[in-house]
């Protein structure tokens, strides 16, 4: 009759595409919770040293970043492989951070420019020198809060 | 000849595995937050002031050169010494305060060569130019666990309870105990055994 249609045994059944979505709502939701907002490009390499008496730091909005370390491989022809001081996106002098640290209290609101803490990222292979030159800097500027950005993490992974 | 068919597979079930993972994913995951050992740099000198006099007992001084070597108390030192060393120095507890109050928790040798009081206690940390920044952040490390083991110690004498957990509860808004009472606590053990270390630059 009118039923020509009808299946034949013989078809592979379609895959259900029903869950897909979900699927890809997860893989979403998953990214979206594990990825942390990086809002400076490093341009350094900054591999940092471990320690396990380490606090916290919270208030993400109060902390000032400093970064020091080896230029990555694309920036060594310009800027040579001893450690240099990065602020936000660009290479930086010692002599930048008074004026960043300003730039920075200026741009938040005045009762907690007290609570300002600087967390100093620094490249477990770079040199004292230049961390003591910063200190003095901060010092200068009176930002006296600093925080030594490290790994958790027994203190044996520093020798290699 | 046809083929047989293949049974459809149920996927009705697909989406609450999905959501299975996910909350599990959404539970088991933390947004990584920077940690670091916090420090408070010096103000500048200010150059009317007088700097105070303090006893060569009641400094420890650490050293570390451009070869990564570590001189404590004029004597060569291995990394793994130094937490010892400096928690011995610091719970000596040898004579008094500038109050004159002997130092009555501390567990040390008592000692009239090494330091009168954790109140008066000075580590004093030096660094080369050379010196590479892991060596300084596990020296610097070392001493702070030192503060710590001692604070530790301390807080669970008197409250049963590390200065840790103390400082957890205080962080937890579902805390259930006299928060006032509680930070006042916390204050005590850090005025007890104060971090006094010194940067010299």
């Amino acid at each position: 009759m009118g039923k020509f249609n009808k299946k034949k045994s013989g078809d592979l059944p379609a895959i259900s595409t029903a869950s897909l979505p979900d699927i890809v709502f997860m893989l979403l939701f998953f990214f979206m919770v594990a990825t942390v907002m990086r809002d400076n490009t490093l341009k350094i390499k900054n591999v940092l040293p471990s320690a396990d008496q380490v606090e916290k730091l919270d208030k993400k909005d109060l902390i000032m970043y400093i970064y020091v370390g080896q230029p990555s491989e694309r920036f060594q022809s310009q800027y040579g492989k001893e450690s240099r001081i990065q602020l936000n996106d660009k290479f930086a002098d010692v002599s930048e951070i008074p004026a960043f640290i300003r730039a920075e209290r200026a741009s938040k609101r005045e009762e907690l420019r007290d609570y300002l803490t600087t967390a100093l990222k620094v490249d477990k292979d770079a040199n004292m020198g230049i961390v003591g030159d910063i200190k003095q800097e901060l010092r200068k500027e009176n930002a006296l809060k600093i925080n030594y950005t490290t790994k958790k993490g027994d203190i044996s992974n520093n020798q290699n | 000849m046809a083929k047989r068919a293949a049974p459809e597979v149920n996927a009705g079930s697909m989406a609450d595995i999905a959501f299975l993972l996910l909350i599990f994913f959404l539970v088991t995951t933390t947004i990584a937050t920077d940690s670091g050992l916090n420090r408070k740099l010096p103000p500048m000198d200010d150059e009317n002031v007088e700097p105070p006099i303090i006893k060569e007992k009641n400094i420890f001084t650490v050293s570390i050169n451009g070869k990564n070597q570590l001189l404590v108390e004029e004597q060569l030192m291995d990394l793994k010494d130094l937490r010892k060393a400096a928690l011995e120095f610091l719970d000596n507890g040898g004579g008094t305060d500038e109050n004159g109050n002997k130092c009555d928790y501390c567990k040390g040798k008592r000692d009239p060569n090494s330091s009168d009081h954790p109140n008066k206690a000075i580590i004093s940390l030096k660094n080369d130019r050379e010196t590479k920044y892991s060596m300084y952040i596990s020296v610097q490390n070392e001493l702070v666990a030192a503060y710590n083991i001692l604070r530790d110690r301390r807080a669970e004498e008197l409250y049963g309870k590390t200065l840790a957990e103390m400082e957890k509860d205080y962080d937890d808004v579902n805390y259930r105990g006299n928060k006032e009472n509680l930070k006042e606590k916390i204050e005590k053990i850090k005025i007890e055994y104060p971090q006094k270390l010194s940067e010299v630059q």
